[in-house]
């Protein structure tokens, strides 16, 4: 108990530091780091991806309806969005055992041009606090969060569009 | 030391502070007709919050939980507010060590897996130590050693009895061999090896105070194609799961994939026997275990499909196989239309395992029941469902899903219902039809109908048939509002020929949802707003806050 106290006394010593550091930005927000294999089994670090614009990160499951209604509508205009402003979309799967072998079948039979990662005990979503899917986040080449949505309903995607290309215009 | 430590890092780098916050508020109505209780204390909230921070390799977390009391479904020894989840750690390119609570998955989970559903209240972390290691490029071991997580009393964490050690390896040949890399083949071969200790406190018997689980696995990968499979041997582990016999377990577990731009296929097949695997043998339902048996088949989402005959693994002992395909017509061709058609199928059975007992008397000191041998069936059906959907954006602003389901439940088995015996053989028709009214507003529509058969005497099964109608409204990107009636109008009981309507609006601002609903709800896998989690059945008002930072 004791040694918990004093994680929890560290905690809120490292709030009040930073809040006063940022003035007004409580947390430096950036992309977690954890290891995710991709589709292929290559392991890849969330904190690492390489992309040289602003990145979308979209958590979702193959039993998630309006995970999938958001993927599939972004992929009908990724090409555009990726000519204007170089943009890259990350599918992050949180499908577990009992589902995850029908990720490749999806993402491949819709024709998906996403880099799909698999989440299949949960660490990243857990990292990243998402709570449920869908949960999408944009974010800047330096890995910061700068938007994030928990939601998906038709039109979503113009609004995060438009955080897209304030990214861009920087 | 440790918190000078934070400090310190913290002034020179800022470094990185996430988490989220989840509370669930309740107030329940007494609703005798589906059972559903008014609890003394009318309202009952569910609240946790989770704080990550790292900095550079550190990284600590915590995760704080209020039942003030529980919401209904939750497991009912959960109460109080305290700390459910701490942990500090440190990692880097060659070592992750994780001193407090963690998650881990061996392989496909049939050896270890402990993770959380905090929707099903669902927790069976580790508590203790783990270490990660990479010591050459495409080389991953795992060693850990821990008490799971049982309970949440009075805010605090409750243990298991049995303590749960376990070593993983995993090696990419690809990555390791220079000579392979950029093969077209691409091999990746594992193997684990767990244990338990818990006392023997048995009078009755005596019993193995070490239980073991050991396995190997292989994933290959050749250009589309995908071939992996799982195979594990549980020891000697009387419980009461398996009535306290002294058999060995296995299971094994084959997958097989084809994908490619417009077409995927799946074929899995998947035997187990004797494999429930807990860090108490006496314990029973989802408590406390240590490995994770994949139940082979589809995660449905529309309500009817998804609630009324759901199936879960059956860890005593199941043969079980999935086929899954889905196909896009090209857009622009006639079949397909301008924007492509998609069709899905899918095909899922389980049959109990044969239990051969010809040389055996199960009567005799060794404790052997029967001979379990590895994909040997019986006829004894558990589970059998096919299903069809087809999806067709007609236009930019419509698109309709029209789809199928014939499931089979055997329900001596599988129990779900307490009104049926034997299978229960139902058909499901679902049409959805999306509608974008303009850029902000659009429209959801499902019509739903179940059909069940009869049972063997020409008599209604169960609860009879059902109909469901939801209809949702979304205004992008902050807006929307949703009802649901489901109809059980074939019940046998007049009485019982009621309506779960339900009504829900939610605001959503960025990473923040807030959501109202009330009226009835079944319980199952539940799909309004763009959001799905499992609730369990009420009458009343929810009251919903979730929040990412």
């Amino acid at each position: 108990m004791k040694k918990i106290t004093l994680l929890f006394i560290g905690f809120t010593f490292v709030f009040c530091s930073m809040a006063q550091e940022d003035n007004g930005t409580l947390l430096n927000k950036k992309v977690a780091s954890v290891q995710l294999k991709d589709m292929e089994g290559k392991t890849v670090n969330t904190a690492d991806l390489g992309f040289d614009g602003p990145v979308i990160i979209s958590f979702w499951a193959t039993w998630c309806s309006p995970c999938k209604r958001e993927l599939n509508t972004i992929q009908d205009v990724y090409p555009d969005w990726q000519e204007e402003t170089g943009v890259e979309l990350v599918a992050v799967s949180i499908d577990d055992e009992k589902t995850k072998n029908m990720v490749p079948l999806y993402a491949n039979g819709k024709g998906w041009d996403y880099l799909v990662l698999m989440d299949t005990n949960g660490d990243f979503k857990r990292a990243m606090g998402v709570n449920n899917v869908p949960h999408t986040f944009l974010l800047d080449a330096e890995g910061n969060i700068v938007y994030s949505h928990n939601n998906y309903a038709p039109g979503d995607e113009d609004e995060l569009y438009e955080e897209v290309l304030k990214l861009a215009a920087k | 030391m440790i918190t000078i430590s934070i400090l310190g890092f913290s002034q020179n780098q800022g470094g990185s502070l996430t988490g989220n916050i989840e509370s669930t508020f309740q107030y329940l109505n007494q609703d005798s007709l589906i059972g559903a209780d008014q609890p003394d204390s009318k309202g009952l909230i569910n609240t946790y919050m989770n704080v990550f921070y790292t900095n550079r390799g550190f990284k600590a977390g915590m995760r704080v939980e209020s039942y003030l009391p529980r919401i209904q479904g939750y497991p009912n020894r959960f109460d109080g507010t305290g700390i459910g989840m701490r942990y500090v750690g440190y990692q880097n390119d060659l070592v992750d060590v994780t001193l407090g609570s963690f998650y881990e998955q061996f392989g496909s989970g049939m050896a270890l897996r402990t993770y959380e559903d905090r929707a099903l209240g669902y927790d069976n972390m580790l508590d203790g130590a783990r270490i990660i290691l990479r010591p050459y490029k495409g080389v991953t071991l795992k060693g850990v050693y821990g008490l799971q997580r049982f309970s949440f009393q009075s805010g605090k964490i409750v243990h298991g009895d049995g303590i749960v050690r376990g070593f993983d390896g995993e090696v990419n040949l690809n990555t390791m061999f220079k000579v392979l890399e950029g093969k077209k083949l691409d091999v990746t071969l594992g193997g684990s090896l767990v244990s338990k200790y818990q006392k023997d406190d048995n009078k009755t018997y005596v019993l193995p105070e070490n239980t073991g689980v050991y396995g190997g696995r292989a994933k290959l990968r050749y250009g589309k194609f995908t071939l992996d499979g799982e195979y594990v041997i549980k020891g000697q582990d009387p419980s009461t799961d398996n009535g306290y016999i002294y058999n060995y377990g296995h299971a094994a577990l084959v997958n097989f994939g084809f994908s490619q731009k417009g077409l995927g296929i799946v074929l899995s097949a998947k035997s187990v026997d004797n494999m429930s695997y807990r860090s108490d043998r006496s314990k029973e339902l989802t408590d406390l275990f240590i490995n994770y048996l994949p139940a082979m088949n589809k995660t449905h989402t529309y309500n009817l499909v998804s609630s009324i005959y759901p199936y879960a693994t059956q860890p005593t002992g199941e043969i079980a196989y999935q086929a899954e395909i889905l196909y896009t017509i090209k857009r622009g061709s006639k079949l397909g239309g301008k924007y492509g058609t998609s069709i899905n199928a899918n095909f899922s059975t389980a049959y109990k395992p044969l239990q051969r007992t010809g040389d055996i008397n199960p009567a005799d000191s060794t404790g052997i029941a029967y001979e379990g041998r590895v994909f040997d069936q019986s006829d004894s059906l558990l589970w059998r469902d096919f299903n069809i959907n087809i999806y067709r954006k007609f236009t930019k602003e419509f698109n309709v899903r029209l789809s199928y389901y014939n499931i089979s439940l055997n329900n001596d088995v599988a129990k779900v219902t307490n009104d049926a015996y034997g299978i229960i053989q139902s058909q499901i028709g679902v049409l959805e039809i999306g509608y974008k009214i303009n850029k902000k507003h659009s429209l959801r529509l499902e019509v739903q109908g179940l059909f069940i058969a009869d049972d063997e005497y020409g008599n209604i099964n169960d609860k009879g048939n059902w109909a469901t109608v939801l209809l949702e409204y979304n205004v992008s990107p902050h807006w929307f509002f949703s009802i649901m009636d489901q109809y059980n109008y074939g019940n046998p009981n007049d009485a019982l020929k009621l309506h779960y309507a339900y009504g829900s609006l939610g605001y959503i601002k960025d990473a923040t949802r807030i959501t109202i609903g009330y009226g009835r709800q079944r319980e199952g896998l539940f799909c309004v707003g763009g959001i799905c989690r499992f609730v369990p059945a009420s009458n009343g008002l929810t009251l919903s806050f979730t929040h990412s930072f």
